[in-house]
């Protein structure tokens, strides 16, 4: 048996100080003591990439990282993508107008893959853009809708 | 969640000696924990049996890439996507570069480690064929000191390593050579992305006088331990390309292997497959 372990970290620009079990996922940690829900459960395994988030900089499957290693880290969740209350990211915004959203489970780990690759890639080739996204699977199969949104976020 | 989580342990060192004092307590009691990409699955899937873990994720004397006239080391904790970003192995390691790349997805690939790979001792594993074709040697730490083994010695049965409870894998070398040799390099898996390889063929060599030297040939998902292939390697040293060495060496080959019947593929298909990819390989030495 393990008892509960604090630890300090950032989410979306706020210092947070958290009394965990170690071996917690950062997903249930996230949801069930954040409440940031947007973060969604898929597969629980790393396969479909409804749970990305963005641990310093890069995009990872938050149900397979225990939370005692984001000691001293900066996540950003879906919650902090928006540029501000009234304004949305480039990539919701062109979700929103194309289509790239069917049900919504895959929608945020899309939209957080999507915002990381055009950080890091602000003007994505075709294979750019399928490599960023194929850690992601959308179940309603609505692929072409995500990367025509993916391509006009990046022609914003 | 399929599991009680308050019922394992994950312990973090300040630094490496504090580690390896963890893993030299109580033999085999502590495990190492690193990315998590594989121990993760088990534990939501309620089937991780070991409960005591050393998370060695922040270790910074387990990171970095370090280049010398003769070597690359990679720490343990390189992950596949530090293996892309890096010019040195992008240009002389391809094979290495190409395994990261077909490794899961990106969010995968900025977790997990080649270390991980390596101890993790999945057959399937795609970055193992690649270390065996360039030679990796292997440095394990623990209390009492260090040692250095080559990797093709490291895999002794399914899932069995030459690696003790208090050891720890901490750099993987990798001898720097001619970056004329082709580099090999096929995974056959069902899609591109997030696929867990079928078959997975690494090989290197050069041609001299239209006879193959310095050859070196791995698989994986063909036998219980990521394999190099030894014989197949002796047949084919100082030989022409023509159809009998393809066909002398093809045999040899099948001879080496011991696929099987499995979720993913079939003893016939990968078998099959491997013979195709040896011949490919070998007319590609050709060209």
């Amino acid at each position: 048996m393990s008892g509960k372990i604090d630890i300090n970290c950032t989410v979306n620009g706020q210092s947070r100080k958290l009394n965990v079990y170690p071996m917690e996922r950062l997903l249930d940690v996230l949801r069930d003591q954040l409440h940031l829900t947007g973060t969604k459960e898929g597969c629980g395994e790393g396969e479909c990439g409804a749970c990305t988030v963005i641990i310093d900089g890069r995009i990872v499957n938050s149900c397979l990282v225990p939370v005692a290693q984001i000691e001293g880290a900066s996540i950003k969740t879906i919650e902090g993508i928006a540029t501000s209350e009234t304004q949305l990211h480039a990539v919701q915004q062109a979700f929103i107008e194309h289509g790239g959203a069917q049900c919504g489970i895959c929608t945020p780990g899309m939209i957080m893959a999507a915002v990381n690759l055009l950080e890091k890639v602000p003007n994505p080739s075709e294979a750019d853009i399928r490599n960023g996204l194929a850690g992601n699977l959308c179940r309603c199969t609505g692929y072409m809708k995500i990367f025509e949104s993916v391509v006009r976020a990046s022609q914003r | 969640m399929r599991t009680y989580v308050p019922s394992y342990q994950l312990v973090s060192p300040a630094n490496l000696s504090e580690a390896l004092d963890v893993l030299s307590q109580d033999n085999g009691r502590w495990k190492p924990f690193a990315g998590g990409t594989d121990l993760m699955v088990l534990l939501e899937a309620g089937k991780l049996p070991h409960k005591n873990y050393v998370n060695i994720w922040n270790l910074k004397e387990l990171r970095g890439i370090e280049v010398t006239g003769n070597q690359v080391t990679l720490g343990a904790l390189t992950t596949y996507t530090e293996v892309q970003e890096h010019p040195i192995l992008q240009e002389e390691f391809p094979m290495l570069c190409k395994a990261a790349r077909e490794t899961g997805g990106i969010a995968i690939q900025n977790r997990g480690t080649l270390g991980g790979n390596i101890v993790n001792a999945s057959p399937a594993a795609d970055s193992p064929p690649a270390l065996l074709a360039y030679d990796a040697e292997l440095e394990l730490v623990s209390k009492t000191g260090a040692r250095r083994i080559p990797y093709a010695k490291f895999h002794r049965g399914y899932k069995q390593m030459d690696i003790r409870p208090d050891e720890l894998l901490r750099a993987i070398r990798l001898p720097r050579a001619p970056s004329a040799f082709p580099h090999y390099y096929r995974k056959v898996g069902t899609r591109k992305a997030q696929a867990i390889s079928k078959i997975c063929f690494a090989a290197v060599a050069s041609l001299e006088a239209d006879r193959i030297n310095h050859i070196r040939i791995a698989l994986g998902s063909v036998a219980p331990i990521p394999l190099r292939c030894f014989q197949t390697e002796a047949a084919l040293h100082n030989q022409p390309i023509d159809d009998q060495t393809i066909a002398n060496t093809t045999r040899i080959l099948a001879g080496e292997v011991s696929p099987i019947d499995d979720l993913r593929s079939t003893k016939d298909y990968r078998l099959q497959v491997s013979l195709n990819l040896l011949k490919d390989f070998l007319l590609h030495l050709k060209q």
